[in-house]
C-alpha cells in the first residue's frame, strides 16, 4: 500500500457565516396605529420600543393604543361591518382574501426578514414556514368565503360583527393570518392587537391591507400592551373575541367576557408529551423530538416539551438525543444555517433560566449543548432535563423555551396516564411503527392534535385547538369557520 | 460478530426525506466551501467500469487521479482508482508510489450471480495483481429471499481473504426496495466484516441518493456506538456535481461528525464528479468560471 494521500489531515469542518443582509428591508422610525384604513398617531402620543432580541438594539418605535384609540378602532370596524362588509357579495370578499394572500407571497422575503429581526426566529423558519403558511391560510379561507352554504348545508350561517383578536409573539404574522382570514371569510370585521414585542410584521400586514384596497375599517390593527388588549376585550361593540396566548390571560379574558353576549374562542398553553415506543424508528424519532421542542426556540404552544420514552430504549434514546443537540447551530437568526435563534424577549429568557434552575433544584440532571452563544442578544442553550417525574414543576408547567423534560414509562397504560396527567391538552406525539397502537393512542390521548411519527405539521385545512386548559374553538379547516358564525 | 435481522430498527422514509431536505439547505460559503471541495476531491474513487475499458483508458484515468488539474496549485490527488481486476496490475504500476490506491471490483460484479468459490477466486486474483482495496457486491437475490446467512457468510469469507486490505461491500440499494432493507443490509455487512459499505454498482438507473445514504450513515453511527468500530461509507453512481458532493459531506458531518471526514472513511464512487469540483475550485481561485475546455478531460 502506498503512502497516505495528503488531504484530510487536521480537518476541521465549519460552515462559514451565511447571513441574510438586514439592509434588504427598510423599517420606518415609527409605526402608528392602523385604524379605518389609515395610519394614525395614538391620541396620547405614547410610543414604546421594539427590540431586536438578537442584538438588544431598538428597531423602531411602536404606537401604544389608549382607550380613545381602541374605541376609534372598534367603531371603525363596526361602521365598516354595516356599511361594506356585511352587504358585500361573498365572492367579492373572497377576492380580497386572495389578493392579500398573493401580496404576502410577493412580499415574502421582506416579511421573513422582519419576522426574524423582530422576533429572533431563524430565517430558515420564517422563510420556509411562517410566511408561506400565512399566505396558505389566506388562500384557504378565501376559498370558503362564498361556499358557506356548502360548509353548513341546510343551515343559515351569519357573521357575528366585530371580532377583537389578540395574538401572541411566537408566530406574529402567522397568528395574524390564522385570525384575520377566517374572520373576513365569514363576513366579520376585525380589530387585531399584536403582541408588544413583535408588532412589526403586523404593521407590514397593515400596509398590505391598505395596498390591496380593502374597504376602510374592515381590518384595524392597534399595537400596545396588555392594557390595550383589556380595553379591547371590554369594549361593548365587540361581538367576538379570539385570543391566542397564555392560559393565565385566557382565564382573565373569560372572566371579563362572562355575562356578555360576546363569542369567545381561546387557544392557550400546552405541555405536549412525546411517547416513544421501543419499536419506533429510533433515529427518526430523535429527529422528530428535536424538531418538536426546538422549533422556534421552543416558543410553540404545541411544542413537544415532555419526552416519555419506553424504559428499554431510554438509554439509547438519550445518548442519541444528547449527540444530536450538540449539532444544533444556535446563533444569528439571519444566518441561513441557524437552527435555533434568539429567545423572543428578555422577560421570556429570564423565565426560561428560572425554570431550568427550578429543575436543577428539583434534583434533575441538566444537560445543555456546549455550543458557543453570541455575546450579545437573548440566547439559551438547547437543554434536556433528565430523570424527570410527574411531580416536578418543570413537567407540569409550560416553560415555552428550548427545554425538554425526559421521563420513562414501562407500559402503554402508564404512558397514556402520564401524557394525560396535565392541565393542558393541545397536542401529543406518538412514535411507533405499529399502526393499531397509533389509532388506539389517538383516541385515548386528551389532546387536540395527535401527530404520529411526525410533529409540528400544519395545514390550513386541518383544524387546530385544545382540550382542557389549552382552550376551546378550532382554527383551520372547516371547523375554523365556526367560531366566527351564528348557525341557525 | 453476531447478527440478527430482528435487531435492525425500522426506518421511517418520510422522516428521512425530511431530514435530507432540511440538511440540503445548509449553506457553505467562502473558505468553508473551498476546504470542503478540496476534501471532496481527495475522497473520490475515480472509476471506470466499462466493457470498453482499454489500457489507454486506464492510463489516462491514473494520470488524472494523481494530478487532477496541474493549473490549480497544491491540489490533493484523489483517493483511489476503481477498476475491474483485469486492469489492476496496470493501474498499480502507473500509480506506483503516488499514494493513490487501486480498488478492484470483484465477486461477479455487478450482479453477484456466481458461486462463492468463483467469487473468492476473483478476489484472490485482484489481490495478487496488487489491489489495495476490494469492492464486492452482495447477492441481492439471496438477501431478498431472506437467506441472510448466505449473504453474511460470503462477506465474511471475502473479508477473511482480504485480510488487511480494505473491503467495501456494495449493497446495490436500488435493488433492495425499501429503506428498512437498506438498513438491514448495512447492519449485516458491517457485522460480517465490511470496512466500508457502498450504495451502488453504478450499473443501475437507481444509484446513490442522499436518502439511502443517510440511512446507511445512521447504521454506521449505531454500529460505532455499539461496537466501537468506524466503518466507512461510499455513495457511488449518479454523483456528478460539486454541489451534490458537498451535500453528502454535510450529511456525513451532521450524522457521524468530523472523524468521518477523511478519505479513510468516506469515498465518492464517481467518474465525472472530479471535473465539476475542479471547475468550482477554479472559480473560487480566479473569481470567475473559466472555460470547461481548460479542465483536463478524462
Amino acid at each position: 500500500m502506498g503512502k497516505e494521500n495528503k488531504s484530510g489531515e487536521n480537518f476541521s469542518w465549519s460552515y462559514a457565516p451565511a447571513p441574510e443582509s438586514p439592509d434588504q428591508i427598510k423599517l420606518r422610525h415609527r409605526y402608528d396605529l392602523f385604524i379605518g384604513g389609515k395610519f394614525k398617531k395614538p391620541s396620547a402620543k405614547k410610543y414604546f420600543s421594539s427590540i431586536n432580541p438578537a442584538t438588544e438594539t431598538e428597531l423602531a418605535e411602536i404606537a401604544r393604543a389608549g382607550a380613545k384609540d381602541v374605541d376609534q378602532a372598534v367603531k371603525a370596524a363596526s361602521t365598516a361591518y354595516n356599511k361594506y362588509w356585511k352587504k358585500m357579495d361573498a365572492a367579492e370578499r373572497g377576492k380580497y382574501l386572495f389578493r392579500m394572500a398573493r401580496m404576502i407571497q410577493e412580499r415574502s422575503k421582506e416579511l421573513a426578514l422582519i419576522e426574524s429581526i423582530d422576533g429572533g426566529k431563524p430565517i430558515r423558519e420564517s422563510r420556509d414556514f411562517d410566511v408561506p403558511a400565512a399566505a396558505a391560510h389566506f388562500f384557504y379561507y378565501a376559498g370558503w368565503a362564498d361556499k358557506l352554504e356548502y360548509a353548513f348545508p341546510n343551515r343559515r350561517a351569519e357573521s357575528l360583527g366585530v371580532a377583537a383578536q389578540i395574538i401572541p409573539w411566537n408566530f406574529p404574522l402567522l397568528m395574524a393570518a390564522w385570525k384575520i382570514a377566517p374572520a373576513l371569510a365569514t363576513g366579520n370585521t376585525v380589530v387585531l392587537k399584536p403582541a408588544e414585542s413583535t408588532t412589526l410584521s403586523a404593521m407590514k400586514l397593515a400596509e398590505i391591507i391598505r395596498d390591496c384596497d380593502l374597504p376602510p375599517g374592515v381590518v384595524n390593527i392597534i399595537s400596545g400592551f396588555g392594557d390595550t388588549g383589556e380595553m379591547l376585550v371590554k369594549h361593548p361593540q365587540v361581538n367576538k373575541i379570539a385570543f391566542t396566548g397564555s392560559t393565565e390571560v385566557g382565564k382573565q379574558i373569560q372572566r371579563l367576557s362572562a355575562g356578555t353576549e360576546k363569542h369567545l374562542s381561546l387557544e392557550l398553553g400546552g405541555k405536549a408529551a412525546h411517547l416513544v415506543f421501543e419499536d419506533a424508528a429510533i433515529n427518526q424519532a430523535v429527529e422528530g423530538v428535536v424538531n418538536g421542542i426546538f422549533f422556534n426556540q421552543g416558543h410553540v404552544c404545541c411544542a413537544g416539551s415532555r419526552l416519555l420514552v419506553q424504559e428499554n430504549v431510554l438509554e439509547e434514546f438519550v445518548t442519541k438525543l444528547k449527540a444530536r443537540i450538540e449539532k444544533l447551530i444556535v446563533g444569528d437568526p439571519l444566518d441561513k444555517n441557524t437552527d435555533i435563534g434568539a429567545i423572543n424577549n428578555k422577560a421570556q429568557l429570564s423565565k426560561i433560566v428560572d425554570y431550568v434552575q427550578i429543575g436543577k433544584g428539583e434534583g434533575l440532571e441538566v444537560y445543555q449543548s456546549a455550543c458557543r452563544l453570541p455575546e450579545k442578544g437573548y440566547y439559551f442553550r438547547p437543554t434536556l432535563l433528565l430523570n424527570a417525574a410527574q411531580s416536578n414543576r418543570v413537567v407540569q408547567e409550560e416553560i415555552f423555551g428550548p427545554v425538554l423534560t425526559v421521563q420513562s414509562f414501562r407500559t402503554i397504560e402508564e404512558a397514556i396516564e402520564k401524557a394525560n396527567n396535565s392541565a393542558y391538552g393541545l397536542s401529543a406525539g406518538v412514535w411507533t411503527e405499529k399502526g393499531s397502537r397509533i389509532l388506539n393512542l389517538a383516541a385515548k390521548l386528551k389532546a387536540g392534535v395527535v401527530w404520529a411519527n411526525s410533529y409540528n405539521k400544519f395545514d390550513p385545512a386541518s383544524p387546530f385547538g385544545g382540550y382542557k386548559e389549552s382552550g376551546f374553538g378550532r382554527e383551520g379547516g372547516l371547523q375554523g369557520l365556526l367560531p366566527y358564525l351564528n348557525l341557525s | 460478530m453476531q447478527w440478527n435481522p430482528k435487531h435492525s430498527p425500522p426506518v421511517d422514509q418520510t422522516a428521512v426525506e425530511e431530514r435530507v431536505a432540511r440538511l440540503s439547505s445548509r449553506s457553505l460559503k467562502n473558505t468553508a466551501k473551498v476546504q470542503a471541495l478540496r476534501l471532496a476531491l481527495s475522497m473520490i474513487d475515480l472509476t471506470t467500469l466499462e466493457g470498453m475499458d482499454t489500457s489507454g483508458k486506464i492510463q489516462a484515468l491514473c494520470e488524472k487521479a494523481m494530478h487532477p488539474d496541474p493549473s490549480l496549485a497544491d491540489l490533493p490527488s484523489v483517493a483511489a482508482v476503481c477498476v475491474y481486476p483485469i486492469h489492476v496490475r496496470q493501474a498499480k504500476t502507473c500509480l506506483h508510489e503516488s499514494g493513490v490506491r487501486v480498488a478492484s471490483v470483484a465477486t461477479a460484479f455487478p450482479s453477484g450471480n456466481s458461486t462463492l468459490a468463483l467469487k473468492l477466486q476473483e478476489v484472490q486474483f485482484a489481490l495478487e495483481e496488487g489491489a489495495d482495496e476490494v469492492d464486492m457486491v452482495i447477492s441481492r437475490g439471496e438477501f431478498l429471499k431472506g437467506n441472510f446467512n448466505a449473504v453474511y457468510d460470503e462477506i465474511a469469507a471475502v473479508k477473511a481473504l482480504c485480510g488487511k486490505h480494505r473491503l467495501k461491500v456494495i449493497l446495490e440499494t436500488g435493488e433492495l426496495s425499501t429503506l428498512g432493507n437498506v438498513r438491514k443490509a448495512s447492519d449485516l455487512a458491517m457485522a460480517a466484516g465490511a470496512d466500508f459499505i457502498k450504495t451502488s454498482t453504478g450499473k443501475l438507473g437507481k444509484a446513490a441518493n442522499p436518502v439511502v445514504s443517510l440511512v446507511m450513515l445512521e447504521a454506521i453511527a449505531d454500529f460505532y456506538r455499539l461496537h466501537g468500530k468506524r466503518v466507512g461509507m461510499k455513495p457511488a453512481g449518479g454523483i456528478s456535481s460539486a454541489k451534490s458532493a458537498l451535500a453528502y459531506l454535510v450529511l456525513v458531518y451532521e450524522t457521524l461528525g468530523e472523524a468521518w471526514l477523511t478519505p479513510e472513511l468516506f469515498r465518492f464512487g464517481a467518474s465525472s464528479l472530479a471535473n465539476d469540483i475542479l471547475l468550482q475550485l477554479g472559480k473560487e481561485e480566479r473569481g470567475v468560471y473559466y472555460n470547461k475546455t481548460y479542465i483536463p478531460a478524462d
